[in-house]
C-alpha cells in the first residue's frame, strides 16, 4: 500500500457516522417508518358498501410511512450518489450517453401528449397521430428504409421485433431455416434474442482488422440461415467497410439482414442502412436521439423495414385514412400479415415526442454534424492516447474508440482497475470487457457533446492514470474507487447468497 | 482537433465508408429549429388532442389517470437520475441501485411475493416473459390465457408463443368470469395465465385454480393491469400465485398515451435464477458498509448471451423510480386509502350509470372499473360522447373485435373524478341511449 493509500484509508474512519461531508449514508426507506406519517393527503373514502365480492385484502402490506419532506431527502440524497451525464463525461462505448435537452422534458409534458389515454377515440389524438407520423418519416429519411414499427419499447425489444418480421417473412415464403449468423463482437442481446425467437445461434469470427470475416461469413451461409445480425459501425468502433458485400453474399442465400441500429449516431446524415442492402434495423431513440437513460429505462426502439418485411409490421399500424390518421388495431386488410402485438399499447409515445423535439432542434444538416463531431471527438481521444494506450486496430475510428489491456503489461493492473481508478478522476469508466474479441477491452464513447477542454482533461487523466499503472502501481488500483459513496462491492457475495428485498430481519443482520 | 488526429476535414474522418455506401446529398429533412419553434410546434401538436384532464375522463382497460404528487415528478427530473444509465458501475450508482431495492420490494410486498426484478417494458410483455420463464421452470410449452385477461396481453404472449415456440391456449372471453379453466389443465401445461381483477373488472380467487395447477405440475401467472387493487383486494400471493405479472403504470405515471410503461414482474424465491431482468442485491463494500449491486446476472443477456432468461436489456428504470417515490409518498396508509377511495367512486359510479334505462351493469363484484351492457354497440356510442367532450370508457370492441362483446363498454372511476364528471357521464350516456 503506499503512503497516500494509508493516510486516506486513516482518514476514511475520520466521521463516526459514515459520512464523507456531502455523502451521507442513506438508510432504506423501511427504516425511516413512522406510524401516523403520510406524504399524501388524499380525500376522505366516502361510506359504500363494497363489491369486492368476499376478496377484501386482510393485514399489513408492510410499506412504510413518511412524510414528504422525509421523501424528498431521502431521493435527493440518494441521487447524489449517482454519477450522470449532467455530472460528467459518461464514455460508455456503445451506449451513446449523449446529453438529454431540456426542452424534450418540457414538451414531453405537455398535458396534450403525456394526459392521453391510448384508447381515447382516434379522433380526440389526432395531434398524437401526426407527431408519431412525423417522428416514422424522420427515422424512414434517416435510415432510408420503407417502413417502420414504432411500438419496440427497447432496443432489445426491436430487435424481437425485427427478428419476428423476418421469421415471418421466411414462414410466409414456406422456408424454415434455423441458424442465425451473430459475430463475435455483437452486443449479447444480439444472440438472446435469435434464441429467444427460435434460431440456433451460429457465431461468426473478426478479421484481423476487427470486421466480419468475410470468407468464414460465407462459409457459414447456407439455405438453412435466417439472418445475420450485423452491428455497424460495430462494436469496435469500426465501420464493416465490406457491409455491401455481405448484403449481397446473405441476400443470395436467401437470409435477411438484420442491422443493429445501436451506433446509428456514427451515420447521421452519411450512410443510409437502406442503401447498405439492410432489410431491418431497430433504432434506440435512447441512444441516437437524446431521450434519456433515466438510470436503465425506458428506452425506444422502433424498427425500420425493408419492403420486403413490411406487410409484417406489428400491430398497430398507423395509417392515413379519409377522416386523418387511424390506427389498424386488428389484423385485416393490409395488416392481414401483421405481427400481433409485441406490447400492449402503440409505443413509448413519451420518447417519441423527445426524440422528435431532438430531430426538429437540429434538422437535417444538424443531425449530420451530430455524426461528424462524435467521430471527431472519438478520433481526437485516439489520436491522443494512442501512444500510451493500446488501440485493438490500427487505422481511424469511427464514434467510438477500442482500446484492450495490452498496455497494462506486467503491471498486474487489470481493465477493472483501472477503470475504477477513473471513479475517482471524477469519471464513470468506459464499457469494460466488452466487445469479447479483444482482451480486457476499453470501449470509450465521448459523444458529440465533449467539448476539446472536457476531452482534454479526460485524456489528462487517461495517461496520468496510465503512466501510474506503468509505473508498477498496483496496490493504488486495487483499491481503487477511494472517493466513491462506495469502495468496491463484494459481487460474488451478493450473487451466492441473494438478498433481493428488505425484510423486517435483515435490518439486524446488515448491522452485524 | 484535426490536426492531431492528421486529417483534413470531419469529412475525411469516414474515409473506412466505401464511396458506394456514402450518402452524397443532403437529408431531405427540414431545417433545425430554435428551442421557441419546437415548443410551439410542439404545442400546436398537443392542442390538437383532448387531453384527460380537460374532460370528464372514465378510461381504463390497462391504463389508468391517477393523482401523481407534484414531488416524483420534481425528483425524476434530477439529474443524477434522469441522465444516468443502467447501474453497471455500483461504486458510483448507489442512489439508483438503492431505488431499485426498495422497489423491488414495494413490489414484493404489494403482491404478497417473496421477490420482484427491476421492471419490465410493460405488463403485456411482463406476462410474455412470464409464461416463457413457466416454460423454462415446467421445461414444458403450453401456457393456457384466460378470457379475462386484456386481450392486448393475450395478443402479445401469442406473437411470443408463435416466434419463441410455445402453444398458446386462449379461452373464449366471457364479462361474467366463469371460465372452467381447471378442466383444460394437462400434463403438458407449463401455466395457466388468469387476470385479476380480470378485463371486465371482476374480482376473482384463484386459490383453487393455483392448487389444481400445481397438483398438474404447471405454474399459476396472475397478471394485474390495476396495480392499486392490491391496496384492497386480496394479493396473487395469498392465492398461491407463482408468478405475477403486473402493469405499474397507475402508480407514479402518467397514462402518456400508452408508454412509457412499467412492468412489475414478482415470483418465489425458489424460482428467482429462473427469472427474467435486472436484479438489485444488497451486499457490502470492502469497507464492510452495506451497498448495492445487479446480481444474478448469470441469468443476463450480457454474460450469457443466447443462453440468457431474456433477451431483455434496457427496462423501465426511471418509470420504476417514478413508482419507488409514489409509493413512498403514500405509506401503508395512503396506499390502501387511495385504493379505497378509487373503489367507492366506482360504487357510485355504477350505481348512477347502471340506472340509466336500458344498461346494465355486467359485474357482480369490481374495484375501479366495471363494465356496462349497452342496448346497442358502445363504440358509436363513445365516440359521439367524445365529440360532446365527454371520455366515457373503452368500447370492448376496441380490442376485441368479436360481436357477441359489441355492446360492452369498460368505465372506470378513480380518485381525479369529481361528481361533476359522474354526472356529466350519466346525462351524456343516457341522451345518447334516448
Amino acid at each position: 500500500m503506499s503512503d497516500w493509500s494509508k493516510a486516506l484509508s486513516g482518514f476514511s474512519a475520520a466521521s463516526p457516522g459514515g459520512g464523507h461531508g456531502l455523502d451521507v449514508d442513506e438508510p432504506l426507506l423501511f427504516e425511516d417508518d413512522g406510524p401516523g406519517r403520510s406524504g399524501v393527503d388524499l380525500p376522505p373514502v366516502p361510506k359504500v358498501a363494497d363489491r369486492l365480492g368476499g376478496l377484501r385484502r386482510d393485514g399489513r402490506i408492510g410499506l412504510p410511512s413518511l412524510s414528504e419532506p422525509q421523501v424528498i431527502r431521502h431521493y435527493t440524497r440518494l441521487s447524489q450518489k449517482n454519477y450522470s451525464i449532467d455530472t460528467g463525461i459518461y464514455p460508455l462505448g456503445s451506449c451513446t450517453m449523449k446529453h438529454n435537452p431540456r426542452i424534450n422534458e418540457k414538451v414531453a409534458r405537455l398535458p396534450g401528449f403525456a394526459d392521453l389515454h391510448p384508447l381515447q377515440p382516434e379522433a380526440t389524438v389526432q395531434g398524437a397521430l401526426e407527431l408519431m407520423d412525423a417522428l416514422a418519416h424522420w427515422l424512414k429519411t434517416i435510415t432510408g428504409m420503407k417502413a417502420v414499427a414504432l411500438s419496440p419499447a427497447a432496443g432489445a425489444h426491436g430487435e424481437i421485433c425485427g427478428m419476428m418480421c423476418i421469421k415471418a417473412a421466411l414462414e410466409a415464403r414456406g422456408e424454415h431455416r434455423v441458424r442465425v449468423l451473430v459475430p463475435e463482437s455483437a452486443h449479447g442481446t444480439n444472440p438472446a434474442t435469435a434464441a429467444t425467437c427460435g434460431y440456433e445461434v451460429d457465431p461468426i469470427p473478426a478479421d484481423a482488422r476487427g470486421r466480419v470475416d468475410l470468407a468464414a461469413l460465407k462459409a457459414k451461409l447456407g439455405p438453412d440461415v435466417a439472418a445475420i445480425m450485423l452491428t455497424n459501425p460495430n462494436t469496435c468502433g469500426l465501420f464493416e467497410d465490406q457491409s455491401p458485400a455481405i448484403a449481397e453474399a446473405v441476400h443470395a442465400a436467401g437470409a435477411y439482414f438484420y442491422l443493429d441500429g445501436a451506433n446509428l449516431n456514427a451515420l447521421l446524415g452519411r450512410v443510409r442502412p437502406g442503401d447498405l442492402g439492410v432489410d431491418c434495423m431497430h433504432i434506440n431513440l435512447h441512444k441516437t436521439f437524446s431521450t434519456p437513460h433515466g438510470g436503465g429505462g425506458p428506452g425506444s426502439g422502433p424498427v425500420v423495414l425493408a419492403e420486403s418485411l413490411a406487410r409484417f409490421a406489428p400491430l398497430p399500424w398507423l395509417v392515413d385514412g379519409d377522416e386523418g390518421l387511424r390506427l389498424i388495431e386488428q389484423k385485416e386488410g393490409a395488416a392481414k400479415d401483421a405481427l400481433g402485438r409485441i406490447k400492449a399499447f402503440h409505443g413509448q409515445m413519451g420518447m417519441f415526442v423527445r426524440a422528435l423535439a431532438f430531430m426538429m432542434s437540429h434538422g437535417g444538416a444538424g443531425l449530420r454534424q451530430v455524426s461528424g463531431d462524435a467521430v471527431l471527438n472519438a478520433n481526437y481521444l485516439l489520436a491522443s492516447l494512442k501512444d500510451l494506450l493500446t488501440p485493438s486496430f490500427a487505422g481511424l475510428s469511427m464514434h467510438e474508440v477500442l482500446f484492450d489491456d495490452r498496455f497494462l503489461g506486467e503491471s498486474g493492473v487489470t481493465t477493472l482497475d483501472f477503470a475504477k481508478a477513473l471513479i475517482d478522476e471524477g469519471y464513470h469508466p468506459m464499457t469494460m470487457y466488452f466487445p469479447l474479441i479483444v482482451h480486457g477491452a476499453l470501449l470509450v464513447e465521448p459523444t458529440e457533446n465533449e467539448s476539446k477542454e472536457s476531452l482534454d482533461r479526460f485524456i489528462a487523466s487517461m495517461r496520468a492514470l496510465a503512466e501510474r499503472a506503468q509505473a508498477g502501481d498496483k496496490a493504488f488500483f486495487e483499491q481503487a474507487p477511494h472517493f466513491a459513496p462506495r469502495r468496491r462491492l463484494d459481487e460474488v457475495t451478493a450473487a451466492r447468497k441473494p438478498i433481493l428485498r428488505w425484510r423486517a430481519e435483515t435490518k439486524s443482520a446488515a448491522a452485524e | 482537433m484535426l490536426a492531431v488526429i492528421g486529417a483534413k476535414s470531419v469529412d475525411d474522418l469516414f474515409r473506412d465508408v466505401p464511396a458506394s455506401a456514402r450518402l452524397e446529398t443532403p437529408l431531405d429533412l427540414p431545417p433545425g429549429l430554435g428551442e421557441l419553434e419546437v415548443e410551439r410546434v410542439m404545442a400546436q401538436l398537443a392542442a390538437k388532442n383532448l387531453s384527460a384532464g380537460a374532460a370528464p375522463f372514465f378510461l381504463g382497460a390497462g391504463a389508468y389517470r391517477h393523482h401523481v404528487p407534484a414531488a416524483v415528478d420534481y425528483l425524476i427530473q434530477r439529474g443524477e437520475f434522469l441522465t444516468s444509465y443502467t447501474p453497471y458501475q455500483p461504486e458510483i450508482a448507489q442512489g439508483t441501485l438503492q431505488s431499485l431495492f426498495e422497489f423491488q420490494t414495494q413490489v414484493a410486498l404489494i403482491t404478497d411475493m417473496d421477490v420482484a426484478n427491476a421492471s419490465m417494458y410493460d405488463g403485456a410483455t411482463a406476462a410474455a416473459e412470464a409464461v416463457m420463464m413457466a416454460n423454462r421452470v415446467t421445461r414444458r410449452k403450453k401456457a393456457i390465457l384466460a378470457g379475462n385477461l386484456h386481450p392486448h396481453y393475450r395478443d402479445v404472449i401469442a406473437t411470443y408463443g408463435r416466434f419463441n415456440g410455445f402453444a398458446t391456449i386462449a379461452v373464449k372471453p366471457d364479462p361474467q368470469g366463469k371460465d372452467d379453466l381447471a378442466a383444460l389443465i394437462d400434463n403438458a401445461t407449463a401455466c395457466v395465465v388468469v387476470q385479476n381483477p380480470g378485463f371486465f373488472g371482476e374480482i376473482h380467487d384463484f386459490t383453487a385454480l393455483a392448487d389444481t395447477c400445481h397438483r398438474a405440475g404447471a405454474l399459476l401467472v396472475v397478471v394485474v393491469t390495476e396495480i392499486l387493487s392490491l391496496g384492497l383486494i386480496k394479493p396473487p400471493g395469498a392465492m398461491g400465485a407463482d408468478i405475477v405479472a403486473a402493469e405499474g403504470q397507475s402508480i407514479g405515471n402518467a397514462l402518456d398515451f400508452g408508454g412509457p410503461y412499467l412492468g412489475l414482474f414478482a415470483t418465489r424465491d425458489k424460482f428467482v435464477r429462473q427469472m427474467p431482468g435486472r436484479l438489485a442485491g444488497q451486499t457490502v463494500d470492502a469497507e464492510g458498509k452495506r451497498g448495492f449491486v445487479l446480481t444474478l446476472s448469470a441469468r443476463e443477456q450480457h454474460i450469457r448471451r443466447e443462453k440468457a432468461t431474456s433477451n431483455i436489456c434496457t427496462n423501465s428504470g426511471l418509470c420504476a423510480l417514478a413508482f419507488t417515490i409514489h409509493m413512498a409518498l403514500l405509506g401503508e396508509a395512503g396506499f390502501t386509502q387511495l385504493a379505497a377511495l378509487n373503489h367507492a367512486q366506482a360504487v357510485k359510479l355504477a350505481d348512477i350509470l347502471s340506472a340509466i334505462p336500458g344498461v346494465t351493469l355486467v359485474n357482480d363484484s369490481f374495484f375501479n372499473e366495471f363494465t356496462l351492457r349497452l342496448p346497442r354497440p358502445a363504440a358509436p356510442i363513445a365516440e359521439a360522447l367524445a365529440e360532446q367532450g365527454l371520455l366515457a370508457g373503452v368500447p370492448v370492441s376496441r380490442l376485441d373485435p368479436r360481436p357477441d362483446l359489441a355492446d360492452l363498454l369498460l368505465v372506470a372511476a378513480t380518485e381525479l373524478n369529481t361528481d361533476a364528471d359522474m354526472a356529466a357521464l350519466a346525462i351524456g350516456l343516457r341522451e345518447a341511449l334516448r
